[in-house]
């Protein structure tokens, strides 16, 4: 027996050391994006321009992320936080700061999305955008219309005005179950400040969403995009290129549904996406050569027409498809995006106070 | 003398697996969770702080808070939590029982030839992901799905029913999941029960339900209990049933707990939270083990 786990031991040291050789002598760089978040085409072009191999893998929420990356040892070269997420990791200590000297095309980037990412800290020296999108509502059109046909579809009256949300109860309404972002989009229907981090003027989002609690049916981040295209609810919040794929889905099934993405009049919350590269990342170059490919205008370019969502490239936007540039829910006009803010990053105690109100609204306990 | 080691040895073997299983893959990962829960959220890697200090002593000092534990004792959210999620899996514990049972109880009964493909029916949905299952059940129970779609159909109702989103999607999801957990044991228990105590039941004047009553409920507690423990534990931690099929008011532990590790950050409560929630489940376990041991004398 003590021969056999001998044997057992020195074979698992030598497979132990031979995958430690291929893993730091193999090219490939690890990314970890969002899921439907790229065109594959960027990624074929990347290895047969460069000859490193891209092992992609995909989460569906920054929490995931931001575990396994608290966890440490993640083995991603490149991961893709959104800005407020990325704000805390890098005080945790999870990120370097980027070799900007390796990294030729930056100067495409816009400087509009810099200046906003760099309200959350000093982001840009360490994560340079991917995309960025907004969070406002969404409706089935031919719902909404015959149950109101005067609905203030722009409004977000449509959400947090008992007397109207309550004529859609009965065709099924969805809130994201996200309280950084539900809070503050409360509080500018309210008027108040939505970037706050005061605890007593947080909690005053309580009121408005328990007004409305009844009608709401569930309160999910990614099973509207279904429900919405199959006509099984009429009315959620949700993040832009979420439902332009409910607005895709619906219009390839030919099912009759009819969706519209509105950016609410009073204002909404705008959500930054970034690149970024683990102090741990096991292949530091490569990581910086795809980050450095994907700011190429032609190659962004060819990952926003295929998502639908808009992206932080400026040099990108000539080669973008017209209707997707023209279109003000993608790349608000000026004014609209005068109106809109960015999400706090929230300290421990803070954080608690939004997760505790959330929980009360959303379970009543 | 060579021969007896090697029988030593083969037995410590025999012996020690087990207990080497358990002491890796249950000891050790439930300490780390308790040396976890004892200590306080920061903001860094890991996002706790450690539980041994090495300062310029020999010896280390412990840094042990049982304020993570005190947190949850004194919001009555956790402790509703605990109490529907406690509820919940008790409800749909009994329900697989009572449908189980009649289940189990069919197939012992059955013609041996059929017994076999009986059993392979129940084990089929396991083919299938447990996931793409609960999935499947949305598609059944939504407002515009088969089951309202068929209902309508046969003119049963004429509004659809709200089932998706309601604590009775949640009873259908779990009852479903791991009614094949309640078959199995109660099958394997009924199989070799002795059918003929029922007869000589009957022969003596004894009704039919009177002799099940007294007879083979009896005869079959086994296996009524360890059914009942395979549905009810994991049923009481079920976060992805509660999480697809069920609405907003339906509170269960495993939701608030993914809560406290992934929009609070709060590694340290949501391991008291796991620990609790083990303490909990412990107490019907060695209820369990105790009954087993006087079963076997």
């Amino acid at each position: 027996m003590k021969f056999n786990t001998k044997n057992a031991l020195i074979a698992a040291a030598l497979a132990c050391s031979m995958q430690g050789a291929i893993a730091s002598g193999d090219n490939v760089v690890h990314v970890y994006n969002w899921s439907d978040y790229i065109d594959e085409q960027v990624l074929t072009d990347f290895t047969a321009a460069t000859g490193i191999k891209v092992v992609y893998d995909v989460f569906d929420s920054n929490e995931i992320l931001e575990a396994k990356l608290l966890a440490g040892g993640s083995g991603y070269d490149v991961v893709v936080p959104s800005a407020s997420f990325l704000a805390r990791q890098i005080q945790a200590g999870v990120f370097q700061k980027l070799d900007k000297s390796k990294l030729s095309n930056i100067g495409n980037m816009w400087d509009m999305v810099e200046n906003r990412v760099a309200g959350y800290g000093p982001l840009n020296d360490y994560s340079v955008n991917w995309m960025w999108g907004t969070t406002g509502f969404g409706y089935n059109e031919g719902m909404i219309l015959e149950r109101m046909p005067d609905a203030p579809v722009d409004s977000l009256d449509m959400i947090f005005n008992p007397d109207v949300v309550s004529k859609f109860a009965d065709c099924g309404i969805h809130v994201l179950n996200a309280p950084t972002e539900m809070l503050p989009m409360a509080l500018s229907y309210l008027g108040e400040d939505p970037t706050t981090t005061d605890p007593d003027v947080l909690k005053k989002a309580e009121a408005v969403w328990t007004a409305v609690r009844p009608y709401i049916q569930k309160f999910h981040s990614s099973q509207y995009i279904d429900s919405l295209a199959n006509g099984d609810i009429c009315l959620t919040t949700g993040w832009s290129g979420d439902i332009f794929m409910a607005q895709y889905a619906a219009w390839d099934a030919d099912n009759g549904v009819e969706i519209v993405y509105v950016v609410p009049k009073e204002g909404a919350l705008m959500w930054f996406d970034q690149l970024a590269i683990p102090k741990d990342a096991p292949h530091m170059d490569n990581a910086h050569k795809f980050i450095n490919w994907t700011m190429q205008p032609e190659q962004i370019a060819t990952a926003t027409n295929y998502v639908w969502y808009a992206n932080g490239n400026l040099a990108s936007q000539p080669l973008l498809d017209p209707e997707l540039l023209g279109d003000p829910a993608v790349y608000p006009t000026e004014e609209a995006m005068a109106g809109m803010y960015t999400s706090p990053t929230y300290d421990a105690s803070t954080q608690r106070v939004v997760t505790r109100t959330w929980t009360k609204i959303t379970t009543g306990q | 003398m060579k021969n007896y080691r090697k029988i030593i040895s083969g037995r410590t073997a025999v012996i020690g697996i087990p207990y080497l299983w358990l002491l890796l893959l249950f000891l050790l990962p439930f300490l780390i969770v308790l040396k976890i829960s004892l200590a306080e959220p920061i903001i860094a890697i890991p996002p706790y702080t450690s539980l041994l200090e090495w300062g310029d002593s020999l010896w280390p000092t412990i840094k042990a808070s049982l304020g993570s534990y005190l947190f949850i004792l004194e919001d009555s959210l956790y402790i509703n939590a605990y109490l529907s999620s406690l509820k919940i899996a008790t409800i749909s514990t009994f329900i697989a029982l009572l449908v189980g049972y009649a289940i189990a109880y069919s197939i012992a009964k059955a013609p041996t030839r059929w017994r076999g493909i009986l059993l392979m029916l129940v084990i089929l949905p396991f083919w299938t992901s447990f996931l793409i299952r609960v999935y499947a059940w949305i598609g059944i129970l939504k407002t515009e799905g088969l089951l309202n779609l068929l209902l309508i159909s046969l003119g049963v109702i004429d509004k659809p029913l709200t089932i998706m989103n309601t604590d009775l999607a949640v009873y259908i999801g779990i009852v479903y999941s791991y009614l094949p957990f309640m078959i199995l044991p109660l099958y394997a228990n009924l199989e070799k029960m002795d059918f003929s105590l029922l007869e000589a039941a009957a022969d003596l004047g004894c009704r039919p339900f009177k002799a099940f009553w007294t007879i083979t409920i009896p005869l079959s507690l086994p296996g009524i209990l360890a059914g009942c423990f395979l549905v009810f534990i994991p049923a009481v931690g079920e976060f992805v049933i509660p999480d697809l099929l069920g609405g907003t008011q339906t509170l269960m532990i495993g939701k608030v707990l993914w809560m406290e590790f992934f929009n609070n950050r709060d590694w340290p409560v949501a391991s008291a939270v796991a620990i609790i929630l083990l303490a909990i489940l412990v107490v019907p376990i060695m209820y369990y083990q105790k009954s087993q041991e006087k079963a076997i004398s």
